[in-house]
């Protein structure tokens, strides 16, 4: 027995699929940027702590987070103009190819961000 | 056709109210079958206590809206060849509203905010002056008749989550009937709708996720004329029209 009738099924439907991403994007860049002011908070404390904290940053596996930050960066701002696009010019037809091309383009630049650097 | 060649279709039909389960049935497969015709099969040859709502049975009345396959459909113009998923079938009432039974969906909130909306034309001229002469080329008849053919089915209502989360959001349909209006150069409400379509409830709710747009029926695009409404509120609100 289900106690519901089960009604969303468009979830996942590609366009949904773009909205939640952005949103996802947006409260993990939120949950970063305490850490994010930490690490400008060493500064004060002192060339040392903070060059000791960028030494660590040299690592692989902080330079790997890094470009999942990037990558999470480029999602929320292409995300974010396709959203002003839609909502402030003449309204264009496509929608689903305009948001999987904003997510090619997000992963492209996460990936020239992670070449560049290795 | 004889019995045993016939292709049968599974179907799950939800019964009850707020709680309720789904009810299994076979329903014989026919060409150009719509998803009313199985539920009317239903109703006719296996349940006749079966609920649902329809009246035109061509896309016009808007009544016949349900659940099919987790997507909010028209199930009087809608195929079920387009919709059946290894011969399966799920119908559900509507989403975001209160069940009566089965698959009838109670329709009163949808339309209570359709009013909240101020969705109803406020003439400018009595019945005693002459008619007002509108050319359909101008602009702000083609934004008004672009949103205009709405059949009141509550298929976006149900496709939204943002309703879903903010019980007090108009929704979709309301808000695009406020857009349609909002263009009409007869009428004499738009202040009021304006600020309605500023309030709590309004537009500045919606987050542009456009499954109203991807599932409406007859194609309307509820999400472009939101962002109308919330350029216009933006405006007459700079403007000191609305506060
Ligand atoms: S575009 Fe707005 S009204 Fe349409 S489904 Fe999305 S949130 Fe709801
Ligand atoms: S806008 Fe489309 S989906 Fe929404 S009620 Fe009107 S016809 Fe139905
Ligand atoms: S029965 Fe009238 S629109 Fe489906």
């Amino acid at each position: 027995m289900s106690a519901r009738p089960h009604t969303t099924g468009y979830r996942g439907d590609r366009l949904w699929l773009a909205a939640m991403v952005h949103r996802v994007s947006g409260v993990l860049l939120a949950a970063f940027l305490p850490l994010h002011f930490l690490v400008l908070g060493l500064a004060l404390e002192g060339e040392a702590q903070l060059d000791g904290f960028l030494h660590w940053t040299k690592s692989p596996l902080v330079k790997f987070a890094e470009t999942g930050l990037v990558l999470l960066l480029a999602i929320h701002l292409l995300g974010g103009i396709r959203l002003l696009v839609i909502e402030n010019m003449p309204w264009r037809e496509g929608q689903k190819r305009m948001a999987t091309l904003a997510a090619a383009a997000a992963v492209g630049i996460a990936g020239i961000f992670l070449i560049a650097l290795l | 056709m004889s019995g045993a060649a016939e292709t049968m279709i599974d179907v799950r039909v939800w019964r009850g109210a707020g709680e309720g389960e789904y009810q299994a049935f076979t329903v014989p497969r026919r060409d150009s079958q719509t998803v009313l015709d199985v539920v009317t099969w239903i109703q006719r040859h296996a349940d006749p206590t079966l609920a649902y709502r329809f009246a035109c049975r061509v896309g016009v009345c808007g009544s016949c809206a349900m659940t099919v396959n987790g997507r909010p459909r028209w199930t009087c113009r809608t195929h079920v060849s387009k919709v059946i998923e290894d011969g399966r079938l799920e119908i559900g009432p509507l989403a975001n509203l209160p069940v009566i039974r089965d698959l009838a969906a109670d329709m009163a909130p949808f339309f209570d905010k359709w009013q909240k909306a101020e969705g109803t034309f406020v003439p400018s001229r009595t019945r005693h002056e002459p008619l007002e002469r509108i050319s359909p080329e101008s602009a702000e008849r083609q934004a008004a008749d672009a949103a205009i053919e709405c059949i009141n089915c509550g298929v976006c209502y149900a496709a939204c989550d943002t309703v879903r989360w903010s019980p007090d959001y108009f929704g979709p349909a309301a808000l695009n009937r406020s857009w349609s209006l909002v263009n009409d150069v007869r009428d004499a409400g738009n202040l009021e709708r304006l600020a309605a379509a500023a309030s709590n409830g309004g537009c500045h709710n919606c987050h542009s996720h456009q499954s109203c747009e991807q599932l409406c029926p007859k194609g309307l695009n509820p999400t472009a004329s939101i962002a109308g409404l919330k350029r216009r509120t933006m405006q007459a609100y700079i403007r000191g029209e609305i506060t």
